[in-house]
C-alpha cells in the first residue's frame, strides 16, 4: 500500500479547547512540557494531540478508544467542522486548512460524506428531499438531482418509502437515509461517526452486511468510528487506537491483537479472542529447504477457523497457498496452536522483540 | 424547614466578615426596616417621603430626548414614512375586509366567504372541530351585526402579525448570530415585556398620531418581542449535528439558516407565531384608547355606558377571536407533514382546496343575489342583549344584596384600612424591608440592584401613586395565591381534572386582559372592588396552572417511595409533592405578580387612583416623559419581584439537585 499516495494525511495535528489556545498551543510547543495533565492543569482540554496519519485511497480505516478519548473531534479536525489548533492536513494533495470558505464547500460538495450518530436528518424534509440536499446545495437541476437521489435510496434499500418523513421511519431507516445523503454526491472520502451505534444488535448486524456490501461496491475511502470491537474487526482494513486525544498505535487487527505496541493497546484488546483475529498469512514463515509436505491451507482464512485442522492434522508446519493457489510460505502448527490457545502471544509473533522495543520506547 | 436548608447550604460567608452570612445581614435590615415602620411618627420628614427637592425631572429629560430626536433630528419624517408604508397596506386590508373604498376596491368580501374560509383553514389544522370554532366565530360576529367592528380589528392583525414575525425573526436571527446583539437586545427585552400596554401607546401618539396606523404599530412594537426570544430559543436548540451535516452537504451559511436551522426550529418559531398573534389581539383591543376602531373601541363605549347585555356580546365576539386564533395558530406550529401514498390522485391531494375554491364560488355568487349573504345590517342582525340584560338583572337583584354588603365591608374594614397602612409607611423603611429580602435571599449583589429599582421610584416622584398600585396588587396576588394553590391540589389530585383545568386555564389565559373587565363591572360596578376583582381573576389563572404543572411534575418514584414509608395524602403533599413543586409554583406566582401588574394598569379607567391613572392621564396629554417614566415604575415593580423569585427558585432548584 505504501507505495501509492495518501488520499488523507495529517502530521502533528492538535486540537484544544479553551481560551485562545492557538497561542497558547504555539508558546506551549517551543519550550515546555506538552502532558496530558500539564495541558488540563492550565485549563485546556487537549481533544487530539500530535497526530499524524495516513489514508490510502480505498482503505477502510477504523478509529477506536475509549468515551471521551478525541475520536469525533479527530473526524471533525479531518473534514474541517471544526478548526484545529496546530498541524497540516492534506486532503487529495490540497492543504485542507488553508481552504477559503469557497474552496471547503466546493470540497464537501464534490468529495466529502459524513453520516452522524445521531442521524442528524432535516425533520422538515421528506427521505427523498433530505437525499436531495447535498444536491440541490450544489445547484443540480432538479431532474438530475431526483434521479440521483432515488438512485442512493435504492441503493440503501429505502425503495417505496420516498415520500416517508423522518419521525415516520425506524432508527435502522433513518440511518440509512444518513448513509443515502452522504452518498448521493459520490464522495471519494466518506466519514462515519458511530454510524450504528444507536441501533440494536440484530439491526446493526444487518447494518454492516449492507456496510459491506455497499463498500464491495464502491469502493470508497473511509474513515469510520466505533466502540465496538467486533464491528471494526468485520470492517476494518486498519484500526487506529486512540487514547486521552494521542494516537496509540495504527496497524492491521492481526498486529493490534498480536504486537500491541503500547501497554494500553495490549490492554485494550485483552478481551479479545486472538484466534478470530489473526490471520494464516499473518503467522506465515519462509519457505527454508523442501516445502512441506501435503495439502495446503488457505493463508487468508482465521486460525479460528482452521481450528479443527490444527488439532487433527499433526504435521509440524502446513504449507500456505492464497486465493490464487500460489505459495504463500509455510505455517507452524505450535505457533498456530499458541493462538488458538491464547498463550502468551508476544514469544509467538515473528518480530515480538521490535514489538516490545516500541512498547519499551513509548514508556 | 426549608428556609433552614436554603440558608445552610445556600449561603457563603461574606469576605472579610466570616460571622455575618447573607441571612443575617438580611435579617438585621429587615430589623431595621420594621424599626424605622413602628417609629414613623419620630422619623424626620425626610425619611418619610423623599423630599420634594431630590425628586429628579426624569419625565422632562425623556420630554426633551423625545423632542430632540424627533424633530431636532428629524426622526418624525422617518416613523412617518414607515406609518406611510403600514398605512398602505392596512388600506388593502381595510378595503378587502369591510370595503374601505381604497385600491384595490373589490372589498368587502362578503361574510359567507370569510366563515367558509376559516372553516376549510380550521379543517386542515384540526379537523372538524377546528372548523366549527373557525366557521361559528364568524357566523356568530356576522349575525349579531358586529361584522364591521370585527374586520376593522382583524385588518389590523392581519396586517401587524406578519409584521411583527418578520422583525422578530430578523432581530432574533441577530442576536443568535452576534453575542454582542444579545447582550444589547436582552436587557431592552426584559423592560419591553414588563412595560404596562399603556407606556407603549404615548411614544407611538406622539410619533405618529392616532387612528388605525397607530393601533397597527404600536401592536406590531408590542408583539415583537416574544417573537425574538422564541427565534433564539429555537435557533439555539438544533442539533448542531444537523447543522454540521449541512454543513457537510456543502451548505453557504445562508443556505444553512435557510434550509436547516429556520425549518428545525420550526415548532418553536410557530409557537412565537402563536404568541404574536395573541399579544396583537390584546393590544387592538387596549388600543382603543388611542382611537384604534373595532370591536375594543366599541367594548370601551358599552362599559363606560354600562351597557351590559350588549359588551357581553362584544365580549363573546372577542373571547371567540381569541380562542380561533389562539387554537389554529397552535395546532399549526404541532402539526407535523404526513406523507400522502404514492400514486394517490392529484385532486384527492389537494381536495381541501378545490373544496375551498368551489366554496368560495359559491358564496360570492350567493351573496350576488342574496345580499344578506353579503352582509347583514343593522336592522336585520338579531340581538340577544335584551335577553343577556334580563339575565343579568335578574342575577343581580339576587347577588346585589349580597355583593353590596361584600363591597361595603371590603371597602370600609379591609381595603381603605390596608391602602392607609401602605401609605403611612415611611419609604426609608421600604427600602430597608426590600434590601432586607433581597439581601438574605440573593446576597450584596440581589440587595443593590433591587435598592436601585426602588430608588427610582422614590426619585420619579410617584411614590404615593405606586405604593396605590403595590396595595392592589399585593392584596390581588395575596387572594390569587389563597385561591389558586387548593384548585390546583385539588385538582391534581386525578389526572382527569388537571387535564380539564389545565385546558380552563389556557383558554383564560388567551382572552385579551379587557374581558375580564366585563363580569366584574357588571356584579360590583365601577370602583376598587371592582378593579381588584377583576386582577384576582386574571392572576389567579397562572397561580392554579403552575401549581397542578408543579405537582404533577414530582417524580413518580418519590411519591411511591412516601406510599412505601406510609405517608398520608396530606403527609405526602407536605413532605414530598410540595417541596418538590415549589420551584414551578414560584415561576406561577412571578406569572401572576407580572399578570395582575398589567391588569392593575388596564383596571385604572374603571377609578382607581394609582399610577395607572396617571398613565391615562398622561395618555390623553400625550405626555411621553410622564407616561415614560410611570411605566418604569411599573416595569421596576415587575422586574424587582421576577428577580427574588428567580434567584430564589433557581437557589432552590440547585439544592434539590434539578438542574434547569
Ligand atoms: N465543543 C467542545 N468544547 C469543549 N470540549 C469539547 C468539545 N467537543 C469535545 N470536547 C472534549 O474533547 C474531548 C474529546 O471529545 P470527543 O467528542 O472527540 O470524544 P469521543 O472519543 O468522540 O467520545 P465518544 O466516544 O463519547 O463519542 C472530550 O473530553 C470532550 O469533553
Ligand atoms: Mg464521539
Amino acid at each position: 500500500m505504501s507505495d501509492t499516495q495518501p488520499l488523507i494525511s495529517c502530521r502533528s495535528l492538535w486540537k484544544l479547547f479553551g481560551h485562545d489556545p492557538v497561542a497558547y498551543l504555539e508558546q506551549k510547543l517551543s519550550g515546555g512540557e506538552v502532558s496530558f495533565d500539564s495541558l488540563q492543569s492550565d485549563g485546556y482540554i487537549p481533544a487530539v494531540r500530535d497526530v499524524s496519519l495516513d489514508i490510502y485511497p480505498g482503505e477502510m480505516l477504523v478509529i477506536m478508544g475509549l468515551s471521551g478519548s478525541g475520536k469525533s473531534t479527530l473526524v471533525r479536525c479531518l473534514s474541517r467542522l471544526i478548526e484545529s489548533t496546530s498541524g497540516s492536513i492534506t486532503v487529495d494533495g490540497q492543504d485542507l486548512r488553508a481552504l477559503d470558505e469557497k474552496g471547503l464547500i466546493d470540497m464537501r460538495r464534490n468529495k466529502m460524506g459524513m453520516v452522524f450518530q445521531n442521524f442528524a436528518l432535516l425533520p422538515n424534509r421528506t427521505v427523498l428531499d433530505n437525499v436531495i440536499y447535498p444536491l440541490e446545495m450544489r445547484g443540480q437541476d432538479k431532474h438530475t438531482r431526483r434521479a440521483r437521489a432515488l438512485e442512493v435510496i435504492k441503493l440503501v434499500g429505502l425503495e417505496g418509502r420516498e415520500s416517508y418523513f423522518p419521525r415516520e421511519l425506524s432508527g435502522g431507516q433513518q440511518q440509512r437515509v444518513g448513509i443515502a445523503r452522504s452518498l448521493a454526491i459520490e464522495p471519494d472520502i466518506w466519514f462515519l461517526d458511530e454510524p450504528f451505534s444507536a441501533l440494536d444488535p440484530l439491526i446493526r448486524r444487518e447494518m454492516q452486511d449492507e456496510f459491506l456490501r455497499l463498500q464491495a461496491l464502491l469502493g470508497k475511502t473511509i474513515v469510520f468510528i466505533t466502540h465496538d470491537f467486533d464491528e471494526a474487526l468485520r470492517l476494518a482494513d486498519r484500526i487506529a487506537i486512540m487514547k486521552d486525544g494521542m494516537v496509540e498505535q495504527v496497524d492491521t487487527p492481526d498486529k493490534i491483537v498480536l504486537q500491541p505496541a503500547t501497554p494500553y493497546v495490549a490492554r485494550f484488546t485483552e478481551e479479545i479472542e486472538r484466534a478470530r483475529v489473526v490471520h494464516a498469512s499473518f503467522l506465515s514463515e519462509e519457505i527454508v529447504g523442501a516445502p512441506p509436505a501435503g495439502e495446503p491451507l488457505l493463508a487468508s482464512s482465521t486460525i479460528h477457523s482452521l481450528a479443527r485442522r490444527l488439532v487433527d492434522d499433526t504435521r509440524a508446519v502446513y504449507p500456505l497457498v492464497d486465493d490464487n493457489g500460489q505459495s504463500a510460505g509455510q505455517l507452524n502448527r505450535a505457533v498456530a496452536l499458541d493462538v488458538l490457545l491464547g498463550a502468551n502471544t508476544a514469544s509467538t509473533s515473528p518480530d515480538a522483540n521490535t514489538a516490545k522495543d516500541i512498547t519499551a520506547a513509548s514508556l | 424547614m426549608s428556609s433552614n436548608v436554603l440558608s445552610q447550604s445556600g449561603s457563603k460567608p461574606l469576605k472579610g466578615s466570616p460571622l455575618m452570612s447573607n441571612r443575617h445581614v438580611g435579617i438585621c435590615i429587615l430589623v431595621l426596616g420594621i424599626a424605622l415602620a413602628l417609629a414613623t411618627p419620630l422619623l424626620p420628614a425626610g425619611l418619610q417621603r423623599l423630599p420634594e427637592a431630590l425628586v429628579l425631572p426624569f419625565a422632562d429629560v425623556i420630554n426633551y430626548l423625545f423632542l430632540f430626536i424627533k424633530d431636532d433630528l428629524g426622526f418624525i419624517h422617518v416613523t412617518r414614512g414607515i406609518a406611510g408604508g403600514v398605512e398602505s397596506l392596512l388600506d388593502v386590508t381595510a378595503n378587502l375586509l369591510y370595503g374601505k373604498r381604497r385600491w384595490p376596491n373589490i372589498g368587502p368580501i362578503p361574510w359567507t366567504t370569510i366563515a367558509v374560509t376559516a372553516g376549510c383553514i380550521g379543517y386542515a389544522l384540526g379537523g372538524w372541530r377546528l372548523a366549527l370554532l373557525g366557521a361559528g366565530t364568524f357566523v356568530w360576529a356576522a349575525l349579531l351585526g358586529q361584522w364591521k367592528w370585527t374586520m376593522e380589528t382583524l385588518s389590523v392583525i392581519v396586517v401587524a402579525v406578519p409584521l411583527a414575525v418578520l422583525i422578530g425573526l430578523c432581530l432574533g436571527a441577530a442576536a443568535w448570530r452576534s453575542a454582542r446583539v444579545e447582550k444589547i437586545l436582552n436587557p431592552m427585552l426584559n423592560i419591553a415585556q414588563s412595560l404596562p400596554h399603556f407606556a407603549y401607546m404615548i411614544p407611538v401618539v406622539v410619533f405618529i398620531g392616532v387612528g388605525p396606523k397607530a393601533g397597527a404599530i404600536v401592536t406590531i412594537i408590542f408583539a415583537v418581542p416574544p417573537m425574538v426570544r422564541m427565534t433564539l430559543l429555537g435557533l439555539r436548540k438544533v442539533p448542531p449535528e444537523v447543522v454540521e451535516s449541512g454543513q457537510m452537504c456543502g451548505s453557504t451559511p445562508w443556505q444553512l439558516l435557510r434550509y436547516a436551522r429556520i425549518p428545525t426550529a420550526r415548532t418553536e418559531i410557530l409557537v412565537g407565531v402563536n404568541q404574536v398573534i395573541m399579544q396583537s389581539l390584546a393590544m387592538v383591543v387596549l388600543a382603543s384608547f388611542i382611537g384604534m376602531p373595532g370591536l375594543g373601541q366599541k367594548l370601551l363605549q358599552l362599559l363606560q355606558s354600562l351597557k351590559i347585555g350588549r359588551s357581553i356580546e362584544i365580549g363573546i365576539t372577542i373571547v371567540l377571536l381569541a380562542i380561533m386564533l389562539d387554537r389554529f395558530s397552535k395546532a399549526w406550529a404541532h402539526r407535523q407533514p404526513e406523507h400522502h401514498e404514492r400514486h394517490t390522485a392529484w385532486w384527492y391531494q389537494h381536495r381541501l382546496l378545490l373544496i375551498w375554491i368551489a366554496l368560495v364560488a359559491g358564496t360570492f355568487l350567493l351573496s350576488m343575489v342574496l345580499p344578506v349573504a353579503a352582509e347583514i345590517g343593522r336592522r336585520q342582525a338579531f340581538t340577544l342583549s335584551k335577553e343577556f340584560d334580563v339575565i343579568v338583572e335578574s342575577l343581580l337583584t339576587f347577588v346585589d344584596p349580597v355583593t353590596l354588603a361584600i363591597r361595603s365591608f371590603l371597602i370600609k374594614d379591609v381595603l381603605i384600612p390596608l391602602r392607609d397602612a401602605y401609605l403611612w409607611l415611611p419609604f426609608s423603611a421600604v427600602i430597608a424591608l426590600v434590601a432586607g429580602v433581597a439581601w438574605r435571599i440573593g446576597g450584596r449583589r440581589s440587595a443593590v440592584v433591587c435598592i436601585l429599582y426602588v430608588a427610582f421610584i422614590a426619585l420619579s416622584g410617584w411614590w404615593d401613586r405606586a405604593m396605590i398600585t403595590v396595595y392592589m396588587v399585593s392584596v390581588a396576588v395575596f387572594v390569587s395565591a389563597l385561591i389558586g394553590l387548593p384548585l390546583g391540589v385539588w385538582a391534581s389530585r386525578s389526572d382527569k381534572r388537571a387535564q380539564r383545568l389545565l385546558v380552563v386555564c389556557d383558554t383564560l389565559q388567551t382572552f385579551p386582559s379587557f374581558i375580564y373587565l366585563i363580569p366584574v363591572i357588571m356584579l360590583f360596578g365601577v370602583n376598587d372592588v371592582a378593579a381588584i376583582s377583576a386582577v384576582i381573576v386574571f392572576g389567579t389563572v397562572p397561580m392554579t396552572r403552575y401549581t397542578i404543572e408543579g405537582l404533577r411534575g414530582v417524580a413518580p418514584e418519590l411519591l411511591e417511595a412516601s406510599d412505601m414509608s406510609g405517608a398520608t395524602r396530606w403527609q405526602k403533599l407536605r413532605t414530598v409533592s410540595f417541596p418538590m413543586a415549589v420551584p414551578t409554583i414560584m415561576v406561577g406566582l412571578n406569572q401572576t405578580v407580572m399578570f395582575s401588574l398589567f391588569m392593575v394598569i388596564i383596571a385604572a379607567f374603571i377609578g382607581t387612583q394609582d399610577l395607572g391613572q396617571e398613565m391615562q392621564r398622561a395618555l390623553s396629554s400625550t405626555d411621553v416623559g410622564k407616561g415614560l417614566v410611570l411605566g418604569l415604575c411599573v416595569a421596576f415593580m415587575g422586574l424587582l419581584v421576577d428577580h427574588l423569585i428567580t434567584r430564589w427558585g433557581s437557589e432552590r432548584q440547585r439544592l434539590l439537585g434539578v438542574v434547569s
